[in-house]
């Protein structure tokens, strides 16, 4: 197999530094509306006041198409936020209702009180974050080596990077399990943690931008007397905040949505993840209290969505870049 | 590699570096080994922490899991894995006798064969809706169309599960316009067109992002020239943009093809792969199979998804070199 000289995370080393290529379009595009900071791309403003001038009826149609289109996206959040605070009666009663007639905060209640939801929350908190930390160290001192450094095994090494890319997690983790079990390392923090401490994808992601950091920088540093952890802590941690910023988001959203990895070995109930605390309650003795399901969907939603909203350009910067949720 | 203790001939040496005063080259040439294998030393270092957690808990377990696939290795080996059978490809030849295994196969094309195209089509309707002609509300649609994707699959199945009975919302919209719909998830027939639903929902987003980035890089000015000689906006859709955005479009389909064949959580949560293995995939059978303890089925199955994602990865790479 050989490395394509292209790829998808071209695209990323240059958004961050020059204006103008695809991914950092979709960055400037995605600034507060309003701010209109599109119009610096010729293309953009030209095609929109074309279609202004000439297409009212087109334009007209453009929009309805997005309304429509968003509001069918967004119908089943609405009524997933909306179930969460109607009894199980009302949920059961034909026809539908719409809004709940006698709100209630009881279906999370019984989260908090018999669930003990806290736990969850903070083994999903616990694992998101070390994570998060080791990936954005461990993918960054990898990718400085291999962007800026020259030494023996370096091409095979990134080779088995972009293999281990397209392993699907259904591959791994019957050995992953058998070696755990054998370490008795079964519903602990680490089993939960340490298979994902370092991702190929960070990886790629950050040799990718620090190849764009100009050679003259480090050679620079070098000159100086910097030895490398020096120039690295100093000269390219400090550029790197577009690629860190966007490699922490995508590992907190994976490792926060992650299922099939915490559902086989989180076997006791304290160490359930979110969702494995709500797939089990789903499909268990609890898969008929919706109210109960719903509010446990808000729950486990809520946060992601929250930071989404807040953190939206960077997060859909990372699909630019890298292509991947 | 500068092992010539004299300069190639024909070759000046360097404006000052006149041969007297200059160190003996063999002892030059030393040095410079020595710095270099420093400098491969600390360059492993800085691999270190990445290659010790990538060896043991992704490349170990995907080579042992090929072992694996040749063995009969069941949950009651786990005390001593070393003293396992080798069968050879028995375990493949007892996947390939496996009707459920093959149903699952089936399921698991269907998915990626119906959804794929589906979503590629509404995703690239919508990227060409946003990049022309919408300046207000921008961020807003492209937040909206993106929500599902940075939820949890676990979290929205539950919802789709509620919205996808019998007498659900689904089916009361669908009443709306005169349509009496199924009782989706527990119809073999209906099953999996529910769950392809889902999963159009909330790939959507992705896609239309990718599509979206594509789109802004086709050149505008070729666009107005093609307007300017008369070309109406389907032909300059067709004609121009269509084939520009073709390395692009390859890319996202591939990509979504590689996460819809990994399908499991949607079937996990909403229809536990039923009525009748009818929403069984392929990674939910490996996941059943691990269940029942058989971890050499397991991973025999799990190596065939992976050649299959594997081969769809190759493509893409192809089509990212054609590009240039």
């Amino acid at each position: 197999m050989t490395i394509p000289d292209t790829s998808p995370l071209d695209a990323a080393a240059p958004a961050a530094t020059t204006p103008g290529t695809e991914a950092a379009a979709v960055v400037r595009g995605t600034a507060p509306a309003g701010t209109n900071t599109t119009g610096g791309s010729p293309q953009g403003s030209n095609a929109r006041r074309r279609s202004g001038r000439r297409a009212p009826a087109r334009r007209t149609l453009t929009y309805a198409v997005l309304v429509v289109g968003v509001s069918a996206t967004l119908l089943p959040f609405v009524w997933m936020f909306l179930g969460a605070f109607k009894t199980q009666g009302e949920l059961l009663r034909r026809p539908i209702t719409w809004w709940p007639e006698q709100p209630t905060l009881e279906n999370f209640s019984s989260w908090f009180n018999e669930l003990q939801i806290g736990t969850f929350f903070l083994n999903s908190v616990v694992v998101a974050v070390f994570t998060v930390l080791g990936n954005l160290l461990f993918c960054s001192m990898v990718g400085y080596a291999l962007a800026k450094m020259d030494f023996p095994g370096k091409r095979f090494l990134f080779l088995l990077v972009m293999v281990m890319l397209m392993v699907p997690g259904v591959v791994t983790f019957v050995p992953l399990f058998v070696m755990v079990s054998k370490l008795g390392l079964v519903s602990t923090y680490p089993a939960l943690i340490l298979p994902f401490l370092a991702a190929p994808m960070g990886v790629f992601l950050m040799r990718q931008f620090i190849m764009g950091i100009p050679d003259s920088l480090i050679e620079a540093a070098r000159i100086d007397g910097a030895g490398e952890l020096r120039t690295f802590l100093r000269i390219v941690m400090p550029l790197c905040g577009p690629p860190l910023a966007t490699l922490g988001i995508l590992t907190f959203l994976g490792s926060w949505n992650n299922f099939l990895w915490p559902l086989v070995v989180a076997q006791s109930e304290e160490m359930y993840t979110l969702p494995v605390a709500l797939s089990l309650y789903s499909t268990g003795q609890n898969a008929t209290d919706y109210g109960l399901l719903l509010a446990g969907s808000v729950l486990i939603i809520t946060p992601i969505i929250l930071l989404f909203v807040a953190l939206q350009r960077y997060f859909i910067q990372g699909v630019a870049a890298t292509g991947i949720k | 590699m500068a092992t010539t203790n004299a300069p190639p001939a024909g070759t000046k040496p360097p404006a000052g570096t006149k041969n007297a005063g200059r160190p003996p080259a063999r002892a030059r040439v030393r040095t410079g080994q020595s710095r270099r294998r420093r400098n491969a030393i600390t360059a492993w270092l800085f691999a270190l922490p990445f290659v010790l957690i990538f060896g043991v808990f992704m490349l170990g377990p995907l080579l042992s899991s090929f072992l694996m696939s040749f063995t009969d290795f069941t949950s009651r080996d786990i005390e001593n894995p070393f003293a396992v059978g080798f069968v050879g490809l028995e375990q493949y030849a007892a996947l390939f006798r496996n009707p459920q295994f093959l149903h699952s196969v089936l399921n698991t094309a269907y998915f990626v064969v119906v959804g794929i195209p589906l979503t590629t089509i509404l995703a690239l309707a919508l990227a060409v809706a946003l990049n022309n002609g919408i300046s207000r509300f921008r961020t807003a649609f492209r937040v909206g169309f993106y929500t599902p994707v940075v939820t949890s699959i676990v979290a929205v199945a539950v919802v789709w599960r509620f919205i996808l009975q019998p007498d659900g919302l689904l089916n009361v919209i669908l009443g709306w316009v005169g349509i009496a719909g199924p009782d989706w998830l527990n119809s073999t027939t209906w099953s999996m067109p529910a769950l392809i639903m889902m999963a159009v929902w909330r790939n959507l987003g992705t896609l239309m992002i990718i599509f979206l980035a594509g789109l802004q890089a086709v050149p505008g000015d070729i666009l107005e020239a093609a307007e300017v000689d008369g070309a109406n906006a389907w032909q300059r859709f067709m004609k121009i943009t269509l084939p520009m955005l073709r390395p692009t479009l390859l890319l996202g389909t591939v990509l979504l093809s590689v996460g819809f064949l990994q399908f499991f959580e949607e079937p996990f949560v909403m229809t536990k792969g039923g009525p009748l293995d009818s929403t069984l995939s392929v990674s939910y059978f490996t996941y059943n199979q691990f269940g029942f303890g058989k971890y050499g089925l397991a991973s025999a199955a799990s190596y065939v998804l992976f050649v299959a994602i594997a081969l769809l990865s190759l493509l893409q790479f192809r089509a990212l070199r054609s590009k240039d």
